[in-house]
């Protein structure tokens, strides 16, 4: 016989024990020792999962429908395979934005909105409660049970008042429980270190009560686990067990496992210490096998126990209670004890985490938000609200208790542990539509999540929540049975004529169709704010950001208005420790920090720790008077875009001006370096033709001067020279001179209408001595009426004479004819004079009109000109708009050509004309 | 990074494995009133493929 006296203090040590291993990780952790910092413990506190519905439930299931228990075990083994792809990105997103809660996390994803934060703080609340209530019934059937030990038949259910009701003391000492774990104090970053200790060392203790049972009933009641099946397989009752499944059977199977799938990542506990609670998320890599190699444990021998129970007890033991009933029948009283305390482990885990993260949510996303907008209480001045947050948190567990125990009170007698369970998992997984699709793709909105969650939890509530009460006798019985007002096809649990499937499974398959509908379809067709644009982002591409993103922020505020408001929400202490690590990480003292939008930031994001982000913003804004970012901000902004556009192209507009510059002063260099060149080419030239004349004078002035006895007929010859030679040298300067001259276009030109028959006939007789003393013949050919040119008459008179000097110059003595022919041509003169001389080779055409060029074997010959006359008389007639040129051949005479405008022409009209005859 | 994402892929690869060993209709075939040393042949396989997928599990995340 067990006194309950016993149970009680019993219980009372093993939960003293987990307060001072809580107290001890605490204490450590303000040491900054982490005792939760390994992937093992962290495994073991995301095992909370396993609750009094594993220890009790699974046995229960199992004993009806063989392996009905067990997807709910399987989906988290395949939701472990993708922790490190899914959870790490949840849990990163999560450290970055200091999410606190599943709620915070869904608002937060679309555009920090307060009204989805309610609402799924809302969902997860009402969702939750039966879970609770499930746990509550578990311990309190668990506490009857062994109180009336040996005897274990199921007691007859009875109403007893609230106060004598130990599922109501069961409750409070839980919600007292909760509060000393989860509520003591307000930490900015809801993280609890104390908690996860203790919830980690309540998954060994579980797991070891369970293996503990499981080990007793196959290896002590049965000869190990052939034996059991092979007795199991002899009873009618049991044996159809062993193949289960109906025709609908798989499909309740799959949903199921999609339901626990969904379940573990997105139920509030879960979300608390795989994301919240998390020290490291490399803790994620390991703990993907360790905790579903512990899901494999805890569940090893649920099926011998459950075929255990069934062969022991015929009847009247309820199968949820075999795990207890089990050793109590067979005479061990402290194996009973250690398994009810390993229930009470499993029951205390899951409320302690379920109930801290519930009141985070309702203290954050539904009450906090309500009571700052009710102006009459003045809130939003106070300085101090962080104990009126602690109150809101500890009240929060108590009601979610009060909730669960009514729960339980009114509608838990009617269900088994585990159809209880379901019902919270089916509204849990309302939140992996928004959740998921917000991860990944950027498109979701916040209507969509607020649209695919109402209809999903509107569906949810009718074809689950609302049955549950129903059953109950809360509401008629007819409703379940016939539908609303007898409404067939209204019916809860065959929804729009679908029958035949498990309710849970009914529910999900209408709810996620509602639920992804909505969402997708609200979506799609309508649009998101920046808001909600900048968040998706935040929360898609988190992996791809380096550090913390600093958002454009145009607000003006002071350090002190950012620490009031945080001491406001944290204490003095706590707002004074969170400036100062952010001072410390940017590297300045705590005085010298700027209100710039990096504190506040920072200030937000601390805030959001302890009130949820959506509160977070607001408050922030209260302080922050961040200038609505009006047209005036934005075309200011373009304006400055399109300023720096502008720039930039006038730079790359100088860029090319100065290329093209620099390009011009490299060709003017080089034309520089040429001209350089040229003038050097030029002056030694000149000075060479200057000094052969020059040397000739001065050779035969010294002969002259050296001998004084030199014969009168030779001196006189010398003289003859030297005169000559002086002769020479004068033409040559002068000539030199009058090219400088026209060159540079400094000479000076009388252009006149001329008679050039006249102008011939003056040469003719110019020259005409010359040719005599030669033995050249001068011949001219011109018609009567010439017209009369354009031209300065000195200077035609000079190119005249310069060709017919040149001309006779290579004539052969007494056979030279030279020949002047004047042609009258379209809009001008021809002059050619042509001789019978040696000629002009065609590759020296050009080059004869090259200062100094002469042609000839100047090593043999002495130079017969100055080599200046051609050049000259091509510069004279190009400027008197004609020009130059010898036709010849070596040999065969030469022809020197010029062309002249006509008087009446002109230059400009002669360009004009000679250009269309071209063309 | 390419390690990185070697690793992802083979969790999915791991994921969809294990879809597969706990679908439809692979369950199907096992769901027969045979045993195997004893032990009904649909919970000897659940109960083994569990343990494999997690071994598996185990090895790909040590092994990287």
């Amino acid at each position: 016989m067990l006194q309950p006296w016993v149970i009680a203090v019993l219980s009372a040590g093993y939960l003293l024990t987990l307060f001072a291993i809580a107290y001890w990780a605490d204490q450590r952790a303000e040491r900054g020792a982490s005792a939760i910092a390994n992937p093992l413990v962290y495994a073991l506190s995301l095992s909370v999962y396993a609750t009094s519905w594993t220890f009790y439930g699974s046995v229960g299931r199992a004993a009806g429908d063989g392996v009905g228990f067990l997807p709910i075990y399987i989906g988290p083994t395949l939701a472990a395979c993708l922790f490190w792809v899914v959870l790490r990105k949840m849990v990163r997103i999560s450290q970055v934005n200091r999410i606190t809660s599943i709620a915070d996390f869904i608002a937060a994803r679309y555009g920090k909105s307060g009204l989805l934060a309610a609402a799924v703080a809302l969902i997860a609340v009402i969702g939750i409660v039966p879970y609770i209530s499930l746990q509550l019934k578990a311990v309190s059937a668990s506490f009857t049970l062994l109180t009336q030990y040996p005897d274990v038949t199921r007691p007859a259910y009875q109403v007893v008042p609230m106060l004598a009701d130990n599922a109501f003391w069961v409750a409070m000492l839980l919600a007292a429980f909760a509060i000393l774990f989860g509520a003591r104090h307000l930490d900015a970053a809801e993280r609890h270190e104390g908690m996860v200790a203790a919830i980690a060392f309540e998954s060994l203790v579980k797991l070891g009560a369970f293996l503990a049972v499981g080990v007793f009933v196959t290896f002590h009641l049965f000869d190990g686990f052939g034996d059991l099946f092979t007795r199991a397989a002899a009873d009618p009752k049991t044996a159809p067990l062993f193949a289960p499944f109906g025709k609908a059977g798989f499909a309740d199977w799959v949903w199921l496992v999609v339901l626990s799938f969904f379940a573990i990542f997105f139920l509030p506990r879960q979300f608390q210490v795989a994301v919240v609670e998390n020290v490291d998320e490399r803790h994620l890599r390991h703990a993907s096998w360790i905790f579903p190699a512990y899901l494999f444990a805890i569940n090893l021998f649920v099926l011998p126990i459950a075929f255990g129970g069934r062969l022991a007890f015929p009847g009247g033991v309820d199968a949820d209670t075999f795990v207890l009933a089990l050793p109590m029948s067979h005479g061990e009283p402290w194996l009973a004890l250690l398994v009810f305390i390993g229930g009470l482990s499993a029951a205390t885990g899951m409320v302690i985490v379920e109930t801290v993260a519930l009141s985070t949510m309702i203290s954050n996303d539904l009450v906090m938000p309500a009571l700052l907008r009710v102006r009459a209480l003045g809130l939003a001045g106070k300085p101090d609200l962080s104990r009126l947050l602690l109150g809101i948190r500890r009240g929060a567990i108590v009601v979610i208790l009060l909730l669960g125990y009514g729960y339980f009170r009114f509608a838990g007698e009617a269900y088994a542990l585990v159809a209880i369970g379901l019902i919270s998992f089916a509204a849990v997984a309302q939140f992996a539509p928004p959740i998921l699709a917000g991860l990944y793709w950027k498109g979701g909105t916040r209507a969509g999540a607020l649209a695919g969650l109402a209809a999903g939890f509107a569906l949810w509530a009718y074809t689950l929540f609302l049955p549950s009460l129903a059953r109950s006798g809360w509401l008629p019985s007819g409703f379940v049975e016939s539908g609303p007002f007898g409404v067939a096809w209204l019916k809860p649990y065959a929804l729009f004529g679908l029958s035949g499937l498990d309710t849970t499974t009914h529910a999900m398959i209408l709810s996620m169709l509602a639920n992804v509908g909505a969402f997708v379809l609200v979506s799609v067709l309508g649009r998101s704010r920046p808001e909600e644009q900048t968040q998706a982002l935040a929360f898609v591409d988190v992996f791809r950001r380096e550090g913390d993103v600093t958002r454009f922020w145009r607000g003006k505020t002071t350090v002190d208005d950012l620490r009031a408001l945080l001491a406001r929400f944290l204490g003095p202490a706590r707002a004074a420790d969170a400036l100062a690590a952010y001072a410390r990480r940017r590297g300045v003292s705590a005085s010298a920090l700027a209100a710039d939008p990096g504190l506040v930031e920072h200030a937000e994001r601390t805030l959001a720790g302890a009130i949820g982000s959506a509160s977070a913003r607001v408050m922030v804004a209260s302080v922050v008077k961040e200038e609505a970012l009006g047209l005036e901000e934005v075309m200011n902004i373009l304006d400055e875009t399109s300023q720096a556009i502008a720039y930039s192209k006038a730079l790359e507009e100088k860029k090319r001006e100065l290329e093209a510059a620099t390009a011009e002063l490299r060709a003017a260099n080089e034309r520089l370096k040429e001209l350089d060149r040229m003038k050097d080419d030029f002056v030694s030239t000149v000075s060479h033709e200057l000094r052969t004349p020059l040397t000739s004078i001065r050779a035969f002035a010294e002969i002259l001067a050296d001998n004084a006895d030199t014969p009168p007929e030779k001196r006189q010859r010398f003289i003859g020279v030297i005169l000559k030679e002086t002769e020479r040298l004068t033409r040559l300067i002068n000539q030199m001179l009058d090219l400088a001259k026209i060159e540079s276009g400094r000479a000076e030109w009388n252009t006149e209408a001329l008679d050039l028959v006249e102008l011939v006939r003056e040469a003719e007789g110019a020259v005409g001595a010359l040719f005599r003393e030669k033995g050249v013949q001068l011949e001219t050919e011109m018609p009567e009426d010439f017209p009369p040119v354009c031209a300065d008459r000195d200077r035609l008179m000079q190119v005249l004479l310069n060709l017919l000097a040149n001309a006779v110059k290579f004539c052969e003595r007494g056979r030279g004819v030279v020949r002047v022919r004047l042609l009258h041509e379209p809009g001008r003169v021809r002059v050619d004079v042509i001789d019978n001389g040696v000629g002009v080779a065609p590759e020296h055409h050009e080059r004869i009109f090259e200062k100094f060029r002469q042609v000839g074997d100047t090593l043999t010959d002495r130079p017969q000109g100055t080599g200046l006359g051609l050049p000259i008389s091509r510069q004279i007639v190009r400027h008197l708009g004609g020009d130059l040129w010898v036709e010849s051949e070596l040999g065969r005479g030469a022809i020197f050509r010029f062309t002249l405008p006509l008087a009446e022409t002109g230059v400009g009209d002669l360009a004009v004309a000679s250009q269309a005859a071209v063309s | 990074m390419r390690e990185a994402a070697r690793l992802n892929a083979r969790l999915l690869a791991l994921f969809l494995l294990g879809a597969m060993l706990f679908g439809y209709p692979l369950l199907a075939v096992f769901n027969v009133p045979a045993t195997v040393l004893g032990v009904p042949v649909l919970y000897a396989y659940l109960f083994m493929a569990w343990a494999a997928l997690i071994a598996l599990l185990a090895i790909v995340i040590s092994a990287s």
